[in-house]
Parts: C-alpha cells; sequence; structure tokens
C-alpha cells in the first residue's frame, strides 16, 4: 500500500476490527467495505475525516482516492470538519415538527450556539438540524454522537445539554418515562 | 382488534430480552429444520397463500417476488434486506430491529433458502448505532448456537448473514441505490431493467426486502399462509405494525389487523386526536410519499392498500402522521419538500432541480407571497417529475404537494385572497 506519505493510519484495535469488517464481502469486492471503514476511521479521528483519512481508507482498499471522496461526499453521516465532543443533531422533519421540534431547535441555539453547525464556546458542542430519524412516535428528537434523546421538550432538552456539560450520565431514549414506542396509558 | 394470540411481534416495546434465549421461548427458531426440510416450492406457496405484500411502501407479492428468483444452483443468490428505514413518519423496523431480531434472523435464512441464496447482507440506516449493536449482537448468538452459518439449524443449507450500516441517505431506501450503496459507491438508483432478480448485487441475481416483510416469514411459515390471509380483506391481508405519530395524545408503534378502520386505529392505540376525532384537519396514512386525507375521508377509511389507493394516497409503510386543527398544512408539507430537496441524489436533471423548485415554491405560498397562478404553475412542475426520473423519489416529493391541493386549494386560496387584501 502507497500510504508512506498519508499522516493517519488504524490504531492496533481498529486494525483487526478492519480485517473482521473486509471479510464481510467477497474478496474481489473490498470497495463494498468503505462505508463501515471510513467509519471506523471517523470515530479514531475525532468523528471527522480528513483528506488523509480518507487518503489512507481509499488506499486500504485499494481504490482511487476521488472515489472514496465521491462517497464521503454523498452521505451525511461523513464530516469534513471537526464538530466537537459532541455532536447534537436536531430532526425538523414534520412528525418532529408537528410535536415542536422549533423548541428543541431553541434550546440547542440558547445552550450551544445560536448558528448550526458552530462550535460552542467550550468547543464541546455543536448542533444542526437533520432530516428524519426514523423515530417518529417518540417526537421530538436529537441524535447526540450515537443515541437517540426522545419524547423531548424545551425543558428537557436543556436538561440533557446541560448534564453532558456537567458530565452527568443521562439516559438514553425517551425522556417522559416510556418504554420504546409503547404508548403511554 | 387483533388479539394477543394472534400477534406476530410479541416484543415489539422490548419487554423482554432480545436475546436468543428470549427469542426461542417466544417461540423462534422452533425446528427451523423442519420448515426447510419442506422445501422451497411449498415455502414460496405458503407465502402466495398468505397473500403478503411487501412492508416496504410498494406493496408488492413477496411470494411472487420470490418466485422470480433464478433456480440454477449454480448462481450465487443473494438475499438484501433494506432496513434503512427513512421514510418520515416510520420508525416500525426500528423495533423488529431492536426488540425481535431473532425473527428477522430466523426470516432471513428462510427466505434465503427459499430463493437459493446462501448469503444475506442487511442494510441498515447510519443512525440506528445502537440497533445494529444489538442485530450484530443476535447474529453472533445465531452463528454461535449454529442456528446460521455452515449447515445452519442443521438443515444441511450454508448461509451466512451481514449487518451493513449505511451512512445517512434516504435514497439507499430504494433498492437499486442501496445495492450500489452496498458496492462501495454513492447510492444513485439504477435503471431497471435489468431487474435485481436478474442482475443485482455484484451483479447477481438478488432480491431486496422489507425487515417487516422477512420478520413475519417465520411465523406465516408456522402457522401457515391461510392463517396469515384470514386477517383484512381479499389481496390486503395479515397483521401489520402501524407507526402513528403527530397530533394524538399517545403516539406509539402497534400491531394490527390489515384493514383496521383508521379511526379506530387512531382512538384505540393513540388516545384519539389531540381535542377530540372532531379536531382532526387531515392524516398523512402511509409515510410521507402518500398523499394527505382529509377529515371526512379519514372518518370511514380502511388501513390497507386497495382502499387508501381507492382515494388517491396510499398505505405506503402504514406510517400514520395526524395533523389537527392547529396545523398549518402548506408549512407540514412544505417541511416534507425540503426532505425530498435535501435528500435529492442529483442523478435527474427533474427531481434534482425540482424538488428545490417545489420546496421554494411551498415556502412561497406558505409565506402567503403567491396566487392562484403560482398554485398552477407549482402542479404542473410536480407532474413534469413525477414520472420522469429513475426512481420513485420525484414521484414521492410530487405527490404530497398534489394531495395537499386536491382537497385544500380552495382554503389555501382563501388565505392568500385575504393576506393580499390586507
Amino acid at each position: 500500500m502507497s500510504n508512506s506519505n498519508v499522516n493517519f493510519s488504524f490504531n492496533k484495535t481498529n486494525e483487526r476490527e478492519a480485517v473482521k469488517i473486509l471479510a464481510k464481502y467477497p474478496s474481489d469486492r473490498k470497495q463494498s467495505a468503505i462505508m463501515p471503514l471510513l467509519d471506523l476511521a471517523q470515530r479514531q479521528n475525532d468523528n471527522w475525516l480528513s483528506r488523509d483519512v480518507v487518503e489512507y481508507v481509499a488506499n486500504y482498499i485499494e481504490i482511487p482516492f476521488i472515489k472514496a471522496w465521491e462517497v464521503v461526499t454523498f452521505y451525511s453521516m461523513y464530516y469534513t470538519k471537526y464538530n466537537g465532543k459532541y455532536l447534537v443533531q436536531v430532526c425538523g422533519t414534520t412528525p418532529c415538527w408537528l410535536r415542536g421540534s422549533e423548541q428543541v431547535a431553541k434550546a440547542c441555539k440558547e445552550m450551544i450556539s445560536p448558528n448550526q453547525n458552530t462550535l460552542s464556546k467550550d468547543g464541546l458542542f455543536s448542533w444542526m438540524q437533520v432530516e428524519c430519524l426514523g423515530a417518529c412516535v417518540n417526537a421530538p428528537l436529537v441524535q447526540i454522537n450515537d443515541d437517540y434523546y426522545e419524547d423531548l421538550t424545551y425543558d428537557t432538552t436543556k436538561n440533557i445539554l446541560q448534564s453532558l456539560m456537567d458530565g452527568v450520565e443521562i439516559k438514553v431514549g425517551s425522556q417522559n418515562g416510556r418504554t420504546s414506542s409503547k404508548a403511554v396509558s | 382488534m387483533l388479539k394477543e394470540k394472534d400477534k406476530i411481534f410479541t416484543n415489539l416495546f422490548g419487554d423482554e430480552t432480545y436475546s436468543l434465549k428470549g427469542a426461542q421461548k417466544r417461540g423462534d427458531w422452533n425446528n427451523t429444520k423442519s420448515l426447510i426440510k419442506k422445501g422451497r416450492d411449498w415455502i414460496i406457496d405458503e407465502m402466495k397463500k398468505s397473500e403478503l405484500r411487501g412492508r416496504g411502501g410498494a406493496g408488492f407479492p413477496t411470494g411472487l417476488k420470490w418466485s422470480f428468483m433464478p433456480k440454477d444452483p449454480a448462481l450465487n443468490n443473494y438475499l438484501v434486506v433494506n432496513a434503512d428505514e427513512s421514510e418520515p413518519g416510520t420508525c416500525k423496523d426500528r423495533d423488529m430491529i431492536r426488540n425481535e431480531p431473532h425473527k428477522l434472523i430466523e426470516g432471513c435464512l428462510l427466505a434465503s433458502f427459499a430463493m437459493n441464496a446462501h448469503t444475506c447482507y442487511i442494510y441498515i440506516r447510519g443512525e440506528y448505532f445502537n440497533e445494529a449493536v444489538v442485530l450484530q449482537n443476535a447474529i453472533d448468538e445465531a452463528y454461535e448456537a449454529g442456528l446460521v452459518g455452515k449447515n445452519a439449524a442443521k438443515s444441511g443449507w450454508d448461509f451466512d448473514i451481514y449487518l451493513h450500516r449505511g451512512a445517512g441517505a434516504y435514497i439507499c431506501g430504494e433498492e437499486t441505490a442501496l445495492l450500489e450503496s452496498l458496492e462501495g459507491k454513492k447510492g444513485f438508483p439504477r435503471l431497471k431493467p435489468p431487474f435485481p432478480a436478474n442482475k443485482g448485487l455484484y451483479g447477481a441475481p438478488t432480491t431486496v426486502n422489507n425487515v417487516e416483510t422477512i420478520a413475519v416469514v417465520p411465523t406465516i411459515l408456522r402457522r401457515g399462509g391461510d392463517w396469515f390471509s384470514s386477517f383484512g380483506r381479499k389481496k390486503n391481508t395479515g397483521t401489520k405494525v402501524f407507526c402513528i405519530s403527530g397530533h394524538v395524545n399517545n403516539p406509539c408503534n402497534i400491531e394490527e389487523e390489515m384493514g383496521i378502520p383508521l379511526r379506530e386505529l387512531i382512538e384505540k392505540h393513540a388516545g384519539g386526536v389531540i381535542g377530540g376525532w372532531n379536531n382532526l384537519k387531515a392524516v398523512i396514512p402511509g409515510g410521507s410519499s402518500v398523499p394527505l386525507i382529509p377529515k371526512d375521508i379519514c372518518d370511514g377509511i380502511l388501513m390497507d392498500f386497495d382502499s387508501l389507493t381507492e382515494v388517491k394516497s396510499g398505505l405506503g409503510t402504514a406510517a400514520v402522521i395526524v395533523m389537527d386543527k392547529s396545523t398549518d398544512l402548506v408549512k407540514a408539507i412544505s417541511k416534507l419538500s425540503h426532505f425530498y430537496k435535501h435528500e435529492s441524489c442529483g442523478q435527474c436533471t427533474p427531481c434534482r432541480e425540482g424538488t428545490g423548485w417545489l420546496w421554494r415554491m411551498m415556502e412561497k405560498i406558505g409565506e402567503g407571497n403567491a396566487t392562484s397562478s403560482d398554485i398552477d404553475k407549482l402542479l404542473d412542475v410536480t407532474k413534469q417529475i413525477e414520472g420522469h426520473t429513475i426512481c420513485a423519489l420525484g414521484d414521492a416529493a410530487a405527490w404530497p404537494i398534489q394531495g395537499l391541493f386536491r382537497h385544500f386549494r380552495e382554503e389555501i386560496e382563501d388565505r392568500l385572497t385575504k393576506i393580499r387584501a390586507a
């Protein structure tokens, strides 16, 4: 692999993980592994992809850089800049909007930054509005890194953000006390 | 109302563990071998008898779809499960994946065997990270127990199953875009023909099925196609998981009998419309892509494929989005237009340009800065997008707008006139 001039490589754990990922696909179809490998690399790199990282992944599966870059820019979950330790994604599509997602966004504006895709003053947070996250019966909701926080209000959103700022553990999932998508009775 | 004993997803809400032991207690993996031993033709026949129609939105008969797969054992057929659940309003597959993963995995084995496939990929949307963790755990459990892998469930059939995570692109729920994505490319839908059953993943015969379609297979085969088809109406059979969101008192997912009246569905399971049934304005009955229906249609409509098609809407994914009288419908639909603009892959010009155009026009109407002729033009553009793109995303962007003006044009024009006069 000609990646000697690239300033990134998988750490030992991820080396092993990458081998496992490649094994899922036919040996002559390494390109299929690009999405999980980009995800793996992104996680190792503070949740964003620099050109070097993408180049490393492209080399890893022996495809031209531009083919990898095409994938990076097509999908919304690859980030080409640093988004803070906590990336807060507010769903704003109709089912969430009907149940008050604007209040959730308002809480993010007040607690993180008036503008989307902008780091908070402490550099730890950023937020953005996204399209449907697929948990519509638990609307409105946010995704923070890998976790969903559901059935939100303005106040519970603020509580969650404050807890993260204070390093206090919070429950993932519904914030109104119900189990998953079961109706409150 | 569907009886508890007739529910397929008895752990839909995760009251019990999803793990193999719990799943086996609920009847999953119970003598799977004997189902396989009955043979491929028997399985496909039972599926045809059940009249199951695909649960991903299009409603194509599953048994028939499976019968299109080439039977030549020399071919390397694939089953691909579409778990890229992203249609606004829809979150049923999520519950099946996180709480009933073994139903899905067992279904994958049975369906793969029936379609001469030794390999199955499940493509799950990237945002469902925790759900993917659960599903991978369940797959690992199934491998360890010998239920999948070589000689799966001692059936003599070798079967591998892999999980593949997407990365945030609605278009990858379109089956050929999904295959492109699985091949490591951006998710551009392919021209059809060739259909995936002839040339799909890596050019091999492939069937793409929705999570729910596959997850109900083991129960259908155990209880019989006739049992499944005893629910609902002819060609609209079975049980179905509905997602009820929006302006209801208790939004929820619920498994019910196909063809349940919409009003009963909302009132029995979701605590009714906020402010009562008479406070209802409109419902999007099958996920964002289908046209809304106003209250007077909601009053008597049955929730199945054919009833909803008759009123120029659709069952889609059975995601019911309820909007009460406080709703600014133009804004509600405009948000969907924004969604399609954002999710258009950009391959076809009518969709790439048109979806943005639709959204801007909807915003203009929402602001009151439009006339009746603007609405004519908007509807004309929807017609120019519809049917003129490789995949159905263009149609899906056009239909909600057409539905809105079909039922509420007069009301919206009145509002525009009032704003102009003021």
